[in-house]
């Protein structure tokens, strides 16, 4: 008889091949861990004045939700800290395990996307920029990281693209969706145009302290609905940057949805579609029906993936959204992450689930 | 079923659990309010580690805006989704039919018990001195 406490590891040892997780979240290991990589004055403020987000009621954001800091929990790691802030732990408990040969970090601490203060926002993104290099990537050659941006000043990020840019173990740039104005405006673009150039795709992950409700008919009541409501920044940031003409502009940007699913995608696009066929000059800058322009620079990461009941539904959303656009996510190490050997609710083929859970990232983020 | 000893019922304190490795297959031993009940230490769902997740009441209601929280330490939300299973019958709450976790016999013996069961061709006076739980498997 013998005592077992390893790690999680699931089937997923017979995980074929390897995959690649577009999702994973490192966390600094305590509120200093960023001053190495933040000036002296922003540390000051930090302590001071800490962040100001875009947030209506003040505990929104407090956890649980659903678990301590909405992570797993066994996640927490032996040494102390919280969940992703320790990168032996992760390694031992999701990167190996799993067979994760490659794995993007995105950084979600901070809500750097939704600081109001525009100068700590840029002190933070650089910072966490930094803080990955630093700690994660040069430790781990699986990993690669996610450019983070004070996406309110566009200029500051810019500047902040060109000077991490050249390290191209930076994958991806970051936006959040619950943005001052939707995504699409002009006030963006100086951030579409640095990422066109450097071919970095924009990331756009379901975060963001928003000074908008998380659904479209107010705040909601309990975190079930916040939970499942993150899908519906999707279409709006969908609509936003397809009518806007963002794509018009920068044919050659590209965009990944991480973690707003991907079923609402067909319907939506049927949607604008038909209207488009009825209102296209109010937009005539577009030279083409919306659903090209989602075909050609839009992706999904899979978590947390639909789970419909019927057997084939799955399949058949594939089949509408792309299977050429689907890439593996686990949200690793929040609780509502995904096995790789679990996850889909349809058997795949061992050349689908090789696609999905890593040719499609392998192309996308040109690896 | 062979039984196969698992722990002294002290260690094992309400609330808390032990795993054991029983003839290769992760067993959790959970104590529900002094009684015993084991789980296969896996998720139904996407094979997290029962063992690791936290165990709760169930909140009931019979409308909005009433609550009723029974069965308190009874049930286990799984460590992952929070799936909630019924300790007592390895069940999930939700759809007990599809999703549930395999259960094995326990029982309390005390050491007496033990000596008395196997062969011996000279018997030996036995201190009982804790009680003991068993899986059977």
């Amino acid at each position: 008889m013998t005592v077992i406490e390893s790690p999680q590891a699931g089937v997923a040892k017979k995980a074929d091949a390897g995959i690649i997780d577009c999702d994973i979240h490192p966390l600094p290991k305590n509120g200093k861990s960023l001053y190495p990589f933040l000036p002296k004055r922003w540390q000051e403020h930090s302590e001071q004045f800490g962040g100001h987000l875009r947030q209506p009621f003040i505990n929104t954001t407090q956890y649980p939700r659903s678990a301590p800091l909405i992570c797993r929990r066994d996640a927490w790691p032996p040494s102390g800290g919280p969940p992703g802030s320790d990168l032996d732990f992760m390694r031992e408990q999701h990167l190996d395990p799993f067979n994760v040969i490659n794995g993007i970090l995105i950084p979600l601490f901070g809500n750097v996307g939704s600081e109001r203060n525009l100068g700590y926002a840029q002190a933070l993104a650089m910072a966490h920029n930094d803080w990955q290099v630093a700690e994660w990537l040069d430790k781990d050659a699986r990993l690669r990281g996610t450019l983070v941006v004070s996406q309110d000043d566009p200029v500051a990020a810019v500047k902040e693209i060109e000077r991490c840019a050249r390290d191209r173990r930076f994958v991806q740039i970051m936006l959040a969706p619950r943005s001052s104005e939707p995504l699409g405006r002009q006030r963006y673009w100086p951030i579409y145009e640095a990422a066109e150039a450097h071919n970095l795709p924009l990331g756009i992950h379901s975060y963001g302290v928003g000074g908008h409700a998380s659904t479209g008919g107010g705040w909601p009541s309990f975190y079930m609905e916040e939970h499942y409501a993150t899908t519906m920044g999707g279409p709006a940031t969908m609509s936003s940057l397809v009518l806007e003409g963002v794509f018009e502009r920068f044919s050659k940007l590209r965009v990944v949805l991480v973690e707003i699913g991907f079923a609402w995608v067909p319907s939506f696009v049927w949607r604008m579609d038909r209207l488009w066929e009825r209102m296209r000059s109010e937009v005539p800058h577009l030279d083409h029906p919306p659903s090209y322009y989602v075909k050609r620079n839009f992706w999904y990461t899979t978590q947390p993936m639909e789970e419909p009941g019927g057997s084939d539904d799955l399949r058949r959303t594939f089949d509408w959204v792309g299977w050429d656009r689907l890439l593996f996510s686990t949200d690793y190490p929040h609780w509502d992450q995904d096995d790789p050997a679990y996850a889909f609710s349809i058997k795949l083929t061992p050349a689908e689930r090789r696609q999905i859970c890593r040719d499609n990232a392998e192309q996308f983020y040109r690896f | 079923m062979p039984k196969h000893r698992i722990a002294y019922v002290k260690e094992i304190p309400p609330g808390s659990n032990k795993v054991v490795n029983i003839r290769g297959r992760e067993i959790c031993v959970f104590n529900v309010g002094g009684d015993f009940f084991a789980l296969l230490n896996r998720c139904p769902h996407e094979g997290a580690k029962l063992s690791r997740g936290v165990v709760v009441g169930l909140p009931e209601s019979k409308a909005p805006g009433c609550y009723k929280l029974s069965r308190p330490g009874e049930m286990l939300r799984c460590p992952w989704h929070g799936w909630e299973f019924d300790l007592k019958t390895g069940k999930s709450h939700c759809d007990p039919e599809r999703m549930f976790t395999k259960q094995y016999k326990t029982c309390v013996e005390n050491e007496t018990a033990v000596a008395e069961r196997e062969l011996q061709a000279e018997t030996f006076p036995v201190v009982v001195e804790e009680a003991t739980v068993f899986v059977e498997m």
